[in-house]
């Protein structure tokens, strides 16, 4: 059976593209019958699973990037058999698919770029087995990160990837976004934890890639699904590796009066092999918004801060925390703090991890940025977003993975003043360019998703284009699953389903988000 | 229709230098993989070059088959077609390398200890002391997929390869990833080339995150009568706070193994920047550190004198605990020989005989007991000596060492009743990983071996989306293909 819908246009603003020329996608079909196309889904999985009144999705327009795009209905399925069957029907439709975990993404990778099924994975949220012997556990997409790390931590193990928005976003989304965290320094990010994967492909097909030990043959097909952004498969199983807790943790915090101590600082523990678990780094701007907001003790008159955290056995610790704080008091630290017991370290972290919520109680509108350069590169980095932000009376704040040369420059303005807006999306995207020219890399943990799409030939060629869309049509020619993204529109899918609409764009969502 | 061969020399010939271009057919011998010959083999003196091979090859409907310094190429069983070795052993330059970020560039063709004596130099490395370390380019490492004892503390090249350049099945020059350490840009598409043996692409250069090497190393090997022994203490370190660098079980033939075979190495001190030279030496003997009957635990950890003291305290303790018969810390002089042998198992078990047939096996660890049980049990019934590295982290590595005559070491040949026992046992490696959520890979073996029906049958692709990659990245197939169906 073949039915219709209509595509309501999605409204959207490269901010990168052209000098933050915003513009807007639209779809080729014909029109109509969306009704006959949630009932096909209802009768699938039920009633309760379909949501399409517009009032209802409303709330899957949004996920916490700058982002929007409004999807015609939201499914919620249970198991993967209803996943295939769902995809199934949308393929016999023509009609795009996008998955979508707890919505926390930063780069629009969760948001339909052109309408379509949003094939939500609430509902598939269980863990299906725990292997403590063996440090695994499979689970559902849906199954948030830290509820993973609450079901084993009385076992003494944990799940290692820890993005800042671990309390929600799910481990499906994770996987999609290859997310990052503090601690992925030392631990490594989501791909580095994953070792097979239940899929269904855009055509249905339920398949499956690695072991549950890791190696496969002939391919690692794993590695090539971790952080693909949803773009060609989606995932319904996920085979990850346990952490063992560590023995001992010190938590550092290193003050400092000047940003360019502290980042020689960070340079200079990586230089010198020091590894600790986590090398975060706040400037004192930021840092004074957070102290008012969470009261974390950070020192208010202070220029950046180091938050450091070594693991590991009690005799490693012991002697990594000194070097650190060697190399701290030679980079002229005013005063390196040493987290007492639980309850100080926890204060510390959470300061850091609510420190883009405070700063919404700054300024009505902020970006944060997601940013990779070599860390030998980040006092001049450093010093280049500073003086950027300067010369364009645009306040400029950082709060970032400083020991994985992750930055996420935060960038203020206020949405309602257009002229505002399109200096920050501007200057965002300078800096962004910047870390390509010092050998780094367009985003860390963020993804490109829609975010990102246009910058993407900054870094590959047409050859490498070419290479990512032959993958890409491998599993998705369709361009069934997440059209639109990672790919510049036109080098994607954008000959076949989306086109350039001349219609007026709405204007940007305000952003508050966590990283 | 296929140029003929002057055609073909004096097409190449215009693509490289003819010194670069090798069509004498006993100079090409070098390039066999199970006694098959390319028709030509090119070294180009750039990755522009080898591209424009790719292209005039993908023109002509010719078949290449990537190298670096060929000390593996049986792995991927024998070609189906072979017109153009395509040898990348001349790009070795170090295209960059940030020692303050820890990051690395570097053409493929570079040697793999050569490039860890240049990165030693700052006390750093590239954890990947895999076999044929003295001899193998760091790009047919990498395409090789074989892993290294440390892997139990720095993981595999998945962890560490940040991104790469590569020749496409098009030839097109393409990349992936980046040279930083945390990057979500684009598809990881470097990370399908580790392990993919020159099915996808030429690897033409590799960026590689670098480690600080860790001073002060020392080693500790424990024995016992019975694998589970061993096993029982391999679980008891695992389930520990310590994380050594190297955590492995040997069985008593790959002990045997070791204690009599001296495989060159080059004089790179592991854990040191001191005393490299080009010079490649046999590792010493290794006195009667590898006991003959006896299943051993070796472990290798670093750090400072008080990490030191921690693991000698806690590594004493466990292996009373788990009744050990012997538990010995090895000295200075020992652990060099001791550590060169576990990194070169593989190539110690492949030399060994004619006809050994190595198998890896990808299982959880706690299935390791079992899975060593019954296949003990099956060799022995058949009389083929089993040799069992099994590592900590999962990979088992199983090597079957039939004592046949006369055969020739590259290519093997056997006598029917050897060959059907092989094929027996390796439709039970197969069928024991795959039930188990695991999986097999058939490393080493005699060509007659892998052309057998059910050998094939066994090792079947598992994974539908295997040649769709395979597809995308070489559409006409000029590549070899990954496995034998």
């Amino acid at each position: 059976m073949v039915l219709c819908m209509t595509r309501r246009v999605a409204p959207r603003c490269d901010y990168f593209y052209s000098g933050c020329i915003q513009r807007s996608i639209a779809v080729f079909s014909a029109p109509i019958e969306m009704n006959a196309l949630v009932r096909e889904l209802q009768k699938l999985v039920g009633q309760d699973a379909v949501l399409h009144r517009p009032e209802d999705l409303l709330l899957y327009e949004y996920d916490a990037s700058v982002e929007k795009g409004r999807p015609d209905a939201v499914v919620f399925p249970s198991t993967t058999e209803q996943v295939s069957r769902i995809v199934k029907l949308a393929a016999a439709n023509d009609v795009p698919i996008v998955g979508r975990g707890a919505g926390t993404g930063l780069s629009g990778g969760a948001l339909p770029r052109a309408g379509g099924i949003m094939l939500a994975f609430a509902r598939m949220n269980r863990i299906l087995k725990i292997d403590l012997e063996n440090q695994r556990a499979t689970v559902q997409p849906g199954v948030v990160n830290a509820d993973l790390t609450r079901s084993v931590e009385a076992d003494g193990l944990y799940f290692a990837p820890d993005p800042s928005s671990q309390k929600s976003s799910t481990i499906g989304g994770n996987v999609s976004e290859n997310a990052g965290g503090p601690h992925t320094l030392a631990y490594g990010v989501t791909t580095n934890h994953v070792t097979a994967l239940g899929l269904v492909l855009p055509d249905g097909e339920i398949t499956h890639t690695g072991t549950a030990q890791g190696d496969a043959t002939p391919y690692d097909l794993t590695a090539l699904f971790v952080g693909s952004e949803g773009t060609l498969a989606l995932v319904t199983e996920i085979t990850v590796k346990l952490s063992r807790k560590a023995e001992a943790i010190t938590t550092l915090l290193a003050i400092f009066d000047a940003v360019d101590d502290a980042s020689e600082t960070v340079a200079d523990i990586t230089a010198r092999g020091i590894t600790p678990a986590a090398c975060e780094m706040m400037d004192g701007w930021t840092l004074r918004a957070v102290e008012e907001y969470i009261h974390a003790g950070f020192p208010t008159d202070s220029a950046a801060v180091l938050l450091i955290e070594v693991e590991g056995l009690n005799e490693v610790v012991a002697a990594q925390s000194a070097a650190i704080d060697e190399v701290c008091r030679t980079h002229r630290a005013r005063e390196v703090r040493v987290a007492q017991d639980t309850k100080q370290r926890e204060l510390l972290w959470k300061g850091r991890k609510n420190s883009f919520g405070a700063l919404g109680r700054i300024a009505p509108g902020n970006y944060v940025l997601d940013g990779v350069i070599p860390r030998s590169k980040l006092p001049q980095t450093l010093r280049y977003i500073k003086e950027l932000g300067e010369k364009n009376g645009c306040f400029i704040g950082n709060i970032f993975h400083a020991g994985d040369g992750n930055l996420h420059p935060i960038v203020l303005f206020d949405p309602r003043d257009t002229a505002q807006f399109q200096r920050a999306m501007h200057l965002s995207a300078e800096i962004i360019r910047y870390c390509v020219e010092v050998g780094g890399s367009l985003t860390g943990e963020h993804g490109i998703g829609m975010e990102k799409s246009e910058l993407m030939p900054l870094l590959f060629s047409e050859a490498d284009f070419a290479l990512m869309r032959r993958v890409h049509d491998a599993t998705n020619p369709k361009c069934a699953l997440n059209p639109g993204k990672i790919f510049p529109l036109g080098k994607g899918c954008g000959e076949t389903r989306l086109r350039s609409h001349p219609q007026a764009p709405a204007p940007p969502a305000v952003a508050a988000q966590n990283s | 229709m296929t140029p003929s061969s002057a055609a073909r020399t004096s097409a190449l010939e215009s693509i490289l230098d003819a010194s670069r271009i090798e069509t004498d057919p006993s100079a090409l011998g070098a390039y066999a993989i199970h006694g098959v010959s390319p028709a030509s083999a090119a070294r180009p003196a750039s990755a522009a070059e080898a591209a424009e091979i790719v292209r005039y090859a993908v023109a002509e409907k010719l078949t290449v088959v990537p190298s670096g310094n060929r000390t593996k190429l049986e792995l991927a069983g024998r070609p189906q077609s072979y017109d153009i070795a395509l040898d990348l052993s001349a790009l070795r330059e170090i295209a960059h390398y940030d020692p303050a970020d820890l990051t690395l560039s570097v053409d493929a063709g570079m040697p793999l200890w050569q490039l860890n004596a240049t990165l030693f130099q700052h006390n750093q490395f590239l954890p990947l002391l895999t076999p044929y370390y003295s001899t193998s380019t760091i790009g047919g490492t990498i395409a090789s997929g074989l892993d290294s004892p440390l892997r139990q503390f720095y993981g595999t090249a998945r962890d560490f390869l940040l991104g790469a350049e590569f020749i496409d099945g098009i030839g097109a020059r393409v990349k992936s990833g980046g040279r930083v350490v945390k990057n979500v840009t684009g598809y990881d598409l470097h990370k399908l080339l580790i392990g993919s043996l020159g099915s996808l692409a030429m690897i033409t250069r590799l960026n590689f995150r670098t480690f600080p090497a860790p001073a002060g190393s020392r080693g500790f090997v424990a024995s016992f009568p019975t694998p589970e022994g061993a096993l029982a203490l391999r679980r008891t370190i695992t389930e520990s706070p310590l994380s050594p660098l190297t955590l492995e079980v040997l069985s008593p033939a790959a002990a045997r193994l070791f204690a009599t075979r001296t495989p060159l190495t080059p004089e790179v001190p592991v854990f040191s920047g001191e005393n490299h030279t080009a010079r490649q030496v046999p590792l010493p003997l290794p006195g009667d550190w590898f006991r003959p009957n006896s299943w051993q635990l070796c472990v290798a950890f670093a750090g400072t004198s008080e990490v030191i003291k921690r693991y000698t305290r806690d590594l004493t303790h466990f292996a009373e605990q788990t009744q050990a018969e012997t538990a010995d810390f090895l000295d200075d002089a020992t652990r060099p020989s001791i550590w060169g042998r576990l990194r070169e198992a593989l190539s110690l078990f492949r030399e060994s005989t004619p006809d050994a047939t190595v198998f890896r096996l990808s299982l959880l660890p706690s299935h390791h007991a079992i899975t060593i049980t019954v296949l003990q049990g099956v060799a022995k019934a058949m009389g083929l000596p089993l040799a069992i590295v099994a590592r900590a982290s999962g990979a088992l590595y199983l090597a079957l060492l039939p004592e046949s005559q006369g055969a020739d070491v590259r290519t093997g040949t056997t006598d029917d009743a050897v060959l059907e026992k092989l094929g027996l046992l390796t439709q039970e490696v197969f069928a024991m990983s795959r039930s188990r959520n695991g999986d097999a890979a058939l490393l080493f073996a005699p060509e007659a071996l892998r052309m057998l029906p059910s050998v094939q049958a066994a090792q079947a692709n598992r994974f539908p989306l295997a040649p769709r990659i395979k597809a995308a990245f070489d559409p006409s197939g000029i590549f070899p293909a990954p496995y034998s169906a």
